[in-house]
């Protein structure tokens, strides 16, 4: 009986049993089966079924604008959020508060209302929209809108992941690459951006898929003009109104391996570089 | 390459860090910035560096006014107390880093890079660890990489921010000698800032004593020691005992009673400043004589505490651990050395 109890903090076996079982149910019923019933949908006409519905020439569009989008909002993002999390981090301001809240902004709004957000400023009835109309620029129903919103919708990830990685690690580092003779480029080049590089990719990925996967925002703001202004999750949404249940899932199955791709390549670069990862993070 | 610094004031947010500092840096010296923690000395490494701008003021390397010049300018050496090694670099990398950032022109070729900073990996003696991240190193270890790193770029002045103050204190000690062996090989000026005055007085030439943003003292170790300036520095270096005492004829006075100190032509309120351990003991009444409240041995020398005068002024004094006059109940001394100031003038003590 003394044994029953390692240390103060472990249960008993049947409740370390019991824990682990609920935390795999949950993950089977919640992750692991919708998943299976995306890719099962997709294929149940069989490969040809599933490949000839992604080479109509709407799933094109769709794939091409969605990945149009994800290369403007992530680069933009990238240099948004080490710009942000480097202010934050390494000067003090006044409204310093008021910037880390804001940048939050996004992930405590709702999408919809992200959208709706554009739509007054340039919709018809707005300034800026028959303004800028008049030069030809159309922001509204059109591929420029769909990129605001998305920009919108995903530029807290890379700032939330290197805001607090980059306070943690202070300006010692850049202190003394100054001090070498280093010029302010080569600091952040070969300084700062190497220790932070990991967070950076992390946030990258989860931007990129965000972007690539969001919906709300820009539902509100794309109008859908099939072939136009559908990105993929909102062609998913389409088809399956038309009741076009293996197109819409083959589709679905694509995001959704845009998901596990990022997942494994995530845990891919962990695995090679995890030495590299532990010297990184293994503090001064 | 000496320093000059002139009238140099520092303020952070209105509130001043330094206050019209001057301070001469002799060339190939080891100076120490003592003080406690506030004191200003870091403020003021770092001016020296450039790492801050000063308000006013200027700083001088030679006859050349560095006061606008930035840190990469100055080409000064700094080593932080936290180390500051690239840890996505080997000890190598790390080392090479200041040569390798610099312009085309003057940059030497790859192999002359490579080269010069094994040399001063041997110099520091971890040859063979060329290879290994910094988190594979002991703190000793990583602080001697990091002073190989500041002397590849061969740098006008040395300058170490509390270099000791994150090791325990063995490799302290040992690289407190090793510090001191490198600085008479190579000759550079080196300033480093402390707030350990055992290391200060072991380690430097000269010490500048420093508190609350103002200069209290300059001056070699002995100097400092023997004949503190001001009654901060008599208490933040080595220990002391202190008494208030009235002049009056001539004469040193507690309660009523001389004891047997003349007073140098000063006259009033003053307090009486002395090394507990710099005293002869005496008999009879013209002494400073009191009753022993407590007496314990420590290591080598006996620590007695005495209350002094009608008053009871509390003061200790040090005798040899096996001297007879530990078992008595009434003790009667001289300071040897002592030091004088007006009441006035007492207002700072270690915080």
């Amino acid at each position: 009986m003394a044994n029953r109890y390692p240390s103060a903090t472990s249960e008993s076996r049947p409740v370390q049993w019991l824990l682990i079982a609920i935390c795999l149910a949950f993950m089977a019923l919640f992750l692991v089966l919708p998943l299976y019933a995306v890719f099962s949908e997709a294929l149940r006409q069989g490969l040809g079924a599933f490949f000839s519905s992604l080479q109509s020439p709407d799933a094109q569009s769709a794939i091409r604008l969605t990945l149009t989008v994800a290369v403007i909002a992530v680069p933009l993002n990238v240099v948004f959020g080490i710009c942000a999390a480097w202010a934050i981090a390494k000067y003090e301001f006044k409204g310093k508060a008021l910037l880390i809240t804001l940048i939050d902004l996004p992930f405590s709004i709702s999408p919809v209302i992200a959208g709706l957000v554009y739509v007054l400023l340039f919709g018809a009835g707005s300034f800026l929209g028959p303004w800028l109309k008049s030069y030809g620029i159309e922001v509204l129903f059109a591929v420029p809108g769909i990129v605001l919103a998305t920009i919108f919708v995903t530029f807290p990830f890379v700032a939330r992941e290197l805001i607090p990685l980059m306070q943690d690690q202070g300006t010692g580092d850049e202190e003394a690459a100054l001090s070498l003779g280093a010029s302010g480029w080569q600091t952040f080049m070969r300084v700062t951006l190497p220790n932070i590089r990991w967070g950076l990719l992390y946030g990258v990925l989860l931007c990129n898929a965000r972007a690539m996967g969001e919906f709300g925002a820009v539902a509100v703001v794309s109008g859908k003009i099939r072939g136009q202004t559908t990105t993929m999750p909102l062609q998913v949404e389409m088809l399956y109104n038309e009741y076009n249940a293996t197109a819409a899932f083959a589709l679905a199955s694509l995001l959704a391996l845009l998901a596990l791709v990022t997942l494994v390549l995530k845990s891919l670069l962990e695995w090679r570089f995890s030495d590299e990862l532990a010297a990184t993070n293994g503090g001064h | 390459m000496e320093v000059r610094i002139d009238k140099v004031r520092k303020e952070f947010d209105r509130f001043a860090a330094l206050h019209d500092v001057s301070l001469d840096i002799r060339s190939g010296e080891l100076i120490a910035l003592l003080g406690p923690s506030g004191s200003g000395k870091t403020t003021l490494l770092r001016l020296i560096a450039g790492l801050e701008r000063p308000t006013n003021g200027k700083i001088f390397f030679g006859e050349e006014d560095a006061s606008d010049k930035t840190v990469q300018e100055r080409n000064i050496g700094f080593v932080f107390q936290h180390y500051a090694l690239f840890r996505h670099m080997t000890v190598l990398e790390n080392i090479s880093f200041g040569l390798k950032v610099r312009p085309k022109e003057t940059r030497p070729a790859s192999a002359d890079i490579r080269r010069k900073a094994l040399e001063l990996l041997d110099f520091v003696q971890l040859s063979g660890l060329d290879k290994r991240y910094p988190n594979q190193l002991s703190g000793g270890q990583r602080q001697r990489v990091a002073l190989a790193r500041a002397l590849a770029i061969e740098p006008r002045v040395l300058l170490l921010d509390e270099p000791f103050g994150a090791l325990d204190a063995q490799v302290r000690r040992e690289l407190r000698r090793w510090l001191r062996e490198v600085h008479d090989r190579t000759g550079h000026t080196t300033v480093f800032v402390t707030h350990d005055q055992e290391e200060a007085l072991e380690l430097a030439d000269r010490l500048c004593v420093m508190s609350q943003g103002r200069i209290e003292q300059v001056g070699t170790p002995d100097e400092v020691y023997d004949r503190p300036t001001s009654p901060f520095v008599f208490n933040f270096i080595g220990e002391s005992s202190e008494l208030a005492v009235t002049a009056e004829n001539k004469e040193l006075w507690i309660g009523g009673r001389a004891i047997g100190l003349p007073s140098d032509g000063f006259e009033g309120q003053g307090r009486l400043f002395f090394r507990p351990h710099d005293v002869d003991l005496v008999e009879g009444d013209a002494a400073l004589a009191g009753v022993v409240i407590s007496s314990r041995r420590v290591g080598g020398t006996r620590r007695v505490e005495l209350a002094i005068g009608g008053d009871a002024q509390k003061i200790e004094i040090d005798l040899p651990f096996d001297h007879p006059a530990g078992e008595r109940s009434r003790l009667a001394f001289r300071p040897k050395r002592w030091r004088l100031f007006p009441t006035a003038e007492v207002h700072q003590k270690v915080p």
